[in-house]
């Protein structure tokens, strides 16, 4: 490859100056004239049938325009139907944005208004009345599991078990991955460490919350401006949902204030169509904080066992997990991809992981981040730790004696290409971080991380205009950067400064399908249709000039963003930019542009490791992160701040999952701190800068060797930060988050034993 | 109950507006006066993103009722670049890359103002304590203090700058 002119440069991003000022437009930032507000019903209770609801008084309210309830949603069939990487349930999906039969979660939308104000709105809900017949509810996974657990589904029947239970159950599906014989691999080793595991759930976070403005007019045809990391993804549930063809349902995102998974579905989305539609105006709904943290996914809780064994040169010879995860309250669990992670980084050759899928009576889990991984992870990388402690072996010589690499047969069953693990692994142990000095009650720990990452259905336009500046339009929202990076393959390509190209977010009328912004996917997926887009535009200045000059296409050559004569026997003639061929569109055949559909193959995986220096304070419990490195694989940084921000995202997220971040709910199931004081996030005081390697194992399928770097990061840091505290105390957790109570308790319970022996 | 009539300058401008006794600060800003600079993710105090200055104090403008704005003056985001010449601040924010998805930047940079005008060389530890308020998922706020950083030692005319 040439020089490159702008790939790997870190110039301002496109979108920069409306976000430092305020002109930025996310999704409460909307409005349209003669709007209504509205506002949802929710359950109170986790669990109960839904006897009745009686919505008369509200209706008579003056200023109330519309009021929705389970009535105005047709029935869906229950069909697993495969949507990007997801697979989806209509069945259910209209059951979680509006309650049937019954409510399955404390917050689970029962009804929703649409009125000329909020005031209205609020009082006209407090008129809605609701019959409920409380039941039994389950929150816990181990406890959904049981026999005589509640049933949020009487009729579900586990699936992935044969021959097929005959009596109902919690557990939606059982799925297994792996091969070799684990008996004989448990017999090869020398020693085996076993442990069981619990994690909670956690929410994506995501400073905005959802929000959305809807306008259906008297012909159906349907306009919504709403925050997602897809609307074309919005546009097919809620066309579905709401019975509508696509094309008369127009989606326009907005600029989006964080997702990482959580804004992939819909939840205000159609009841906002659903009271346009009835109202004949334009409705508008925004979730509070609160309603955000009772209704909207989380990533599952979990319980997590797993068995190891090595020999005692270091050779791990077997490889055995059992997962459960909340799904919430309809199925969906990311835990098949947990339980094809758990073990992703290592070359077995006896390995299974098994995953069970468990409805409880809390929200229905969204995406976040490498769904499920991070889990399994978590608990895998903490007995790896485990295991080289015993042999006495360094626990990155240890991984890297058993690490994956190009040709290693995934413990799910694929075959690797070229990965980078080894390589993170190597920069991990060859870093300062790695080797300085630490003081009392401190500890360090590291752990690596694997996420598949992937590619799909892509539409991109580039249009040459007429002056030689470029308009990219993408489908794919830009949740953290991407604009730039497009940008930038696109100058790259034809040659032309980054300034001149202007990239924007186009609305679902104005390409083809794209799948969502997620599974790391968009740099990788956009960038290659991208490329194809300003490929297929240098075709066309190369065809336009050898019009000009009449010789034969072949003759003319593309070199340094001009076109030229291929050489004297095909004539002299001055070379023309971009500019140049741009100017004489109209004259050689017409406008220029480019236009890729690609359904995109080849997305490598992405590999990390992370080391963390924590501080443990024996008289509160707290855990202190000192110092963090984050090493990860990202085949070619097109701009590398924002990779650099990825990593160090990530890893603060996951310092909050390790730490301090869970779901609390009471005896009754309803949740207790449905807020940011309470459900504590990390602050800017809680962490140190992260330090951040950038390993470049390029991808072959992309033209400049893109891998996705999002989710990644996000993997490493629970079991990196629980080996830490390992080292700092002695104490090896099982359970997130280690909040300082925990911690506490551990190290009172571990001195009173010690103190009684 | 009627609406209460308020009267105040908003980035210098004056301003009268009608409000709600309920309604805060930011339901003003944004609702009545179509500042949609500043950003609501908690109405609780809790985020940040709401950030402006009150008679330069910084405040989450969803813990100020609209009516107590009476007589004060109100600084938003929208007011904090000068014409087409940013703040340095923001010149920083956007060379540090210190956004990602930026819906949790106004509130950052408005908090980070209020530091530099009454602390022009804050430490690291300083600067993070002081920008604890203001909560951002996205960036594991690095290249925020990095930008903070910067644009202090820049403000205070030093080469220092912040690695």
């Amino acid at each position: 490859m040439s020089q490159l002119k702008w790939v790997g440069t870190r110039p301002i991003r496109p979108d920069g100056v409306d976000k430092v000022t305020g002109r930025a437009r996310f999704g409460a930032d909307f409005s349209m004239p003669g709007m209504l507000v509205g506002r949802v019903l929710r359950s109170p209770h986790a669990h109960a049938r839904i006897r009745a609801i009686d919505v008369s008084k509200a209706a008579v309210l003056p200023g109330v325009k519309a009021i929705v309830t389970r009535d105005d949603f047709a029935d869906q069939e229950s069909v697993f139907e495969p949507a990007g990487e997801v697979t989806v349930n209509f069945r259910d999906m209209t059951r979680n944005i509006m309650a049937r039969e019954k409510v399955l979660y404390e917050g689970h939308a029962v009804a929703a208004v649409a009125a000329t104000s909020v005031a209205v709105a609020k009082q006209a809900l407090k008129l809605i009345a609701v019959d409920y017949d409380v039941l039994p509810h389950v929150i816990d996974v181990v406890a959904a599991m049981a026999p005589d657990a509640p049933l949020l589904h009487e009729e579900m029947i586990t699936r992935g078990v044969d021959p097929a239970p005959k009596t109902p159950s919690n557990v939606s599906k059982r799925s297994e991955f792996g091969f070799g014989d684990l008996d004989a691999g448990f017999a090869a080793g020398d020693v085996i460490v076993e442990r069981e595991f619990t994690t909670k759930p956690v929410h994506q976070g995501y400073i905005e919350p959802h929000a959305c403005v809807a306008s259906v007019s008297a012909d159906g045809q349907a306009e919504l401006w709403c925050t997602t990391q897809g609307h074309f993804v919005v546009r097919a549930y809620c066309a579905r949902l709401l019975g509508m063809e696509q094309a008369d349902l127009r989606v326009t995102p907005s600029e989006i204030g964080g997702g990482f998974g959580g804004k992939t579905v819909v939840y205000l989305e159609p009841l906002a169509l659903a009271l346009s539609r009835k109202a004949c105006l334009p409705v508008k709904m925004v979730m509070s904080r609160d309603e955000v943290m009772r209704a909207s996914g989380p990533t599952s809780g979990a319980n997590v066992w797993v068995r190891m064994a090595a020999t005692k040169d270091g050779r791990i010879t077997a490889a055995d997990a059992v997962l459960k995860y909340q799904a919430g309250a309809f199925q969906g669990s990311p835990v098949e991809p947990g339980a094809m992670c758990a073990f992703a980084p290592y070359d077995l050759e006896n390995v299974r992981a098994v995953g069970y899928d468990v409805v409880v009576n809390r929200p229905k889990v969204a995406a976040y981040r490498a769904p499920g991984a991070p889990i399994a992870e978590y608990a895998v990388e903490s007995v790896v730790d485990e295991l080289a402690k015993i042999l006495a072996i360094d626990p990155i010589e240890f991984r890297l004696m058993n690490a994956a690499k190009e040709g290693t047969r995934a413990a799910y069953g694929a075959k690797f290409g070229s990965i980078g693990l080894i390589d993170t692994l190597e920069a991990a142990r060859d870093h300062d971080h790695y080797k300085a000095p630490l003081g009392p009650h401190q500890g360090r720990g590291m752990a690596s991380g694997f996420w598949f990452n992937i590619g799909g259905e892509t539409c991109v336009s580039l249009a040459l205009n007429e002056d030689g500046s470029a308009s990219l339009t993408l489908g794919t929202p830009d949740i953290g950067g991407s604009r730039a990076s497009l940008a930038m393959m696109a100058a790259e390509e034809l040659g032309i400064d980054y300034d001149k190209v202007r990239p924007s977010i186009g609305d679902t009328a104005a390409l083809g399908y794209n799948f969502l912004t997620g599974g790391s996917r968009v740099t990788f997926a956009a960038g290659m249709a991208t490329v194809e887009a300003a490929r297929e535009i240098v075709t066309e200045a190369r065809a336009r000039a050898a019009k000009l000059w009449e010789i034969p296409e072949d003759a003319v050559t593309w070199e340094d963003g001009l076109v030229k004569p291929a050489g004297d026997n095909a004539g002299k003639f001055d070379p023309l930019s971009l500019a140049d061929i741009a100017e004489i569109a109209a004259k050689t055949g017409g406008p220029i542009a480019g236009y890729a559909r690609i359904n995109a193959q080849g997305a490598a995986p992405g590999f990390g490791t992370h080391i963390v220096d924590v501080e443990v304070d024996p008289e509160t419990g707290r855990v202190t992160i000192l110092r963090y490195t984050a090493i990860q694989d990202a085949g070619k940084a097109i701009h590398p701040s924002y990779v650099e921000g990825q990593l160090q995202g990530g890893a603060v997220q996951g310092i909050g999952w390790a730490l301090n971040e869970e779901y609390i709910y009471d005896a009754d199931g309803r949740m207790e701190n449905p807020g940011f004081l309470d459900y504590r996030m990390p602050v800017a005081s809680d962490v140190p800068m992260i330090d951040t390697v950038i390993v470049e194992v390029p991808n072959p399928r992309h033209p400049y060797g893109v891998r996705g770097v999002g989710e990644t990061p996000i993997i490493p840091p629970m079991a990196a930060i629980a080996n830490a505290v390992e080292n700092a105390t002695g104490i090896r957790f099982t359970e997130l988050p280690m909040s300082p109570p925990k911690v506490l308790k551990a190290i009172d319970d571990a001195a009173a034993a010690a103190g009684g022996a | 109950m009627a609406k209460l009539h308020v009267s105040c300058t908003v980035n210098g401008d004056e301003v009268e507006f009608l409000c709600a006794p309920e309604e805060t600060l930011l339901d003003v800003l944004r609702d009545g006066l179509d500042l949609t600079g500043s950003k609501e993710g908690c109405s609780s105090g809790d985020c940040g993103a709401c950030s402006v200055l009150l008679d330069g104090r910084l405040v989450c403008a969803c813990l100020v009722l609209g009516a107590e704005a009476e007589g004060h003056a109100i600084e938003t985001i929208e007011g904090m670049a000068d014409g087409d010449a940013l703040h340095p601040l923001q010149r920083k924010f956007l060379e540090h890359a210190a956004i990602q998805c930026g819906i949790c930047t106004p509130g950052f940079l408005v908090a980070a103002k209020a530091l530099l005008d009454t602390n022009p060389d804050p430490s690291e530890v300083e600067t993070r304590y002081w920008l604890a308020g203001n909560l951002c998922r996205c960036t594991g706020y690095d290249k925020i203090v990095r930008a903070v950083l910067d644009a202090a030692a820049e403000m205070r005319g030093t080469d220092h700058v912040a690695t």
